[in-house]
């Protein structure tokens, strides 16, 4: 395999497609969102549960490629337990991150898992993938009910 | 060697096609993506750059030398699409920017003339979205009733559905020749027969049909054609519809403005005669003089061959991609041609297109602007291989592996 297309498709992102995180939907979640990409017709849903300004649960469903399905999964697993000010200061991290405007190693390193998704600056048609189940969730928690898209 | 293969040396046809030696990651393109659009030989390339470099001037209005000759080299487009399809005259060829653009004519023209409320349009269900937004739009506007014939499992349009859905409501049936996301050919001249039994006319949506099929609108009786040039190895932003006269003739103007005048006062403009009714504005002028050159190119090679070839190659990709395990092809019809539309179990079509694209192969993935489609198969999309006459069977071989390590990366 190529490297960049290793570095594209590394192991974490492998996996969580493989065996997506909190891939359901939440029954007591009191925010939601549901997110579109017109490019490919993927859909997904985000359910967040919102206590006290912290994200007591999240989690998604949808169908999306292996970026968008993992970069989901990730997300909500990172998010637990934030506040809804951290979920939106990672999101913003994060969104740098995938259009290659968070150049700082330090800052890099600081995203964790999070991290393996610089592969997609790589690749401009794939960015919408990748920061698609972030946008959903920015609208959830912001209580933007429409229909998110990343057109 | 096999019959069409004699006829016509595949590799000195690509040596015509300039485009088709670029690498892509470091590898030689292999341009899976044809009914998306077409490649271009360079003697359309050529002459484009040979009418801006000796014609360049406005047509159909000067006196002066290079605005002739550029009307003459407009209007001879015009005659070489007249043969191409065997129309009865240029009267009945339209200049648009494309099968999109020739569709929404029609529903506009043919719509303010003939749509009532209650009255019926029929399409299919496998229509790609520019040949049914245009009728929703003429419905809401007019309070008129979209109705769609079904398609069965394999992708083909059930035919008994289709004829109880006519009635004398149904004012108008479009439906398109081959399907750009499953590849289905389908029965026009039948469908155009049962149509005229009830006086209802046609438009034959031929824009992945005119570059694989020797076309007669004349034997297939269609009251109307759509294609674009750029899918038939010409430039984007210029296509045809063909209109019988007799209909042409009875339609409104579609825009106003120059050129589809014969005299305008405040108080009464009265058009011009057809063609040029339809064509308002200064047009694509090197596009439609490209598009000539392009119907020449492929007069020259013949469509004859080119559809024999074509067939051959498909049915080799169609065989040697079936048989590879846990991929699932999208659309069985018995009548299939250029398209093979698949997806892998457990992976999607995304990640196929991205890990195909670092062997550089060129496919669509998505959902080929036929959502309705996706949904009757139940997936979001689909990988699309579309073939061309200049493709070959070593690039069906090299495609046949590339997809089987998409199974290596995610195991």
């Amino acid at each position: 395999m190529d490297n960049e297309l290793r570095e594209l498709y590394q192991q974490v992102i492998l996996d969580h497609n493989k065996s997506p995180r909190n891939f359901k939907k939440l029954e007591e979640a009191n925010h939601h969102a549901e997110g579109h990409n017109p490019l490919c017709g993927d859909h997904l849903d985000v359910y967040l549960l919102l206590e006290e300004n912290i994200v007591k649960d999240i989690s998604f469903i949808g169908n999306g490629c292996a970026i968008s399905k993992s970069s989901a999964s990730l997300m909500t697993s990172l998010i637990k337990g934030k506040t809804k000010e951290e979920a939106e200061q990672l999101f913003e991290k994060f969104h740098a991150l995938v259009t290659g405007n968070l150049k700082d190693a330090n800052e890099i390193e600081s995203l964790g898992k999070l991290a393996v998704f610089q592969g997609v600056q790589e690749f401009p048609a794939r960015v919408k993938c990748a920061s698609l189940a972030w946008h959903t969730m920015h609208n959830a928690l912001t209580e933007n009910e429409g229909k998110t898209t990343t057109e | 060697m096999t019959a069409s293969e004699k006829k016509f040396d595949v590799l000195k046809i690509r040596k015509d096609f300039p485009a088709l030696d670029v690498l892509v990651h470091g590898k030689p393109l292999v341009y899976l993506d044809n009914a998306a659009t077409t490649h271009k030989p360079y003697s359309v390339i050529k002459k484009e750059e040979l009418y801006y470099s000796t014609l360049n001037s406005n047509i159909h209005r000067g006196v002066h030398t290079l605005s002739q000759k550029a009307t003459a080299a407009y209007e001879q487009a015009r005659e070489k699409v007249k043969t191409f399809l065997n129309a009865k005259s240029v009267s009945e060829i339209i200049f648009t920017k494309g099968t999109t653009d020739s569709i929404n004519l029609l529903a506009s023209s043919f719509g303010k003339k003939f749509i009532k409320p209650g009255d019926e349009i029929v399409i299919s269900y496998m229509e790609h979205h520019s040949n049914i937004v245009p009728w929703q739009l003429l419905c809401e506007q007019t309070g008129a009733v979209l109705k769609v014939i079904p398609i069965n499992d394999r992708g083909e349009l059930i035919f008994e559905s289709f004829l109880s859905l006519l009635s004398e409501k149904t004012k108008l049936i479009s439906v398109v020749f081959i399907s750009n996301s499953l590849g289905t050919v389908n029965p026009v001249k039948e469908i155009i027969e049962a149509a005229h039994g009830r006086n209802i006319p046609v438009l034959i949506d031929a824009a992945q049909a005119v570059q694989h099929l020797p076309l007669d609108v004349n034997e297939l009786d269609c009251d109307f054609l759509a294609f674009s040039g750029h899918k038939i190895y010409g430039p984007t932003g210029v296509g045809v519809l063909y209109g019988k006269e007799h209909w042409l003739e009875q339609l409104p103007p579609y825009q106003g403005g120059g050129d589809m005048i014969a005299s305008v006062t405040f108080e009464k403009t009265t058009y011009n005669e057809l063609p040029f009714k339809f064509e308002a504005g200064t047009p694509n002028i090197a596009g439609v003089i490209g598009l000539g050159e392009a119907l020449d190119y492929v007069a020259g090679v013949e469509l004859e061959n080119i559809s024999a070839y074509e067939k051959e190659l498909f049915t080799y990709a169609n065989r040697k991609l079936s048989a590879i395990e846990r991929l699932v092809p999208i659309g069985t019809a018995n009548h299939k041609l250029s398209v093979f539309s698949f997806t892998l179990e457990g992976i999607h079509p995304h990640d196929i297109g991205t890990i195909l694209d670092f062997e550089g192969i060129a496919i669509r993935t998505g959902h080929h602007c036929t959502q309705p489609v996706m949904q009757r198969f139940g997936i979001p999309a689909t990988a699309r291989i579309s073939l061309s006459f200049y493709n070959t069977k070593e690039e069906i071989d090299f495609t046949a592996d590339a997809i089987k390590k998409v199974f290596e990366v995610f195991g």
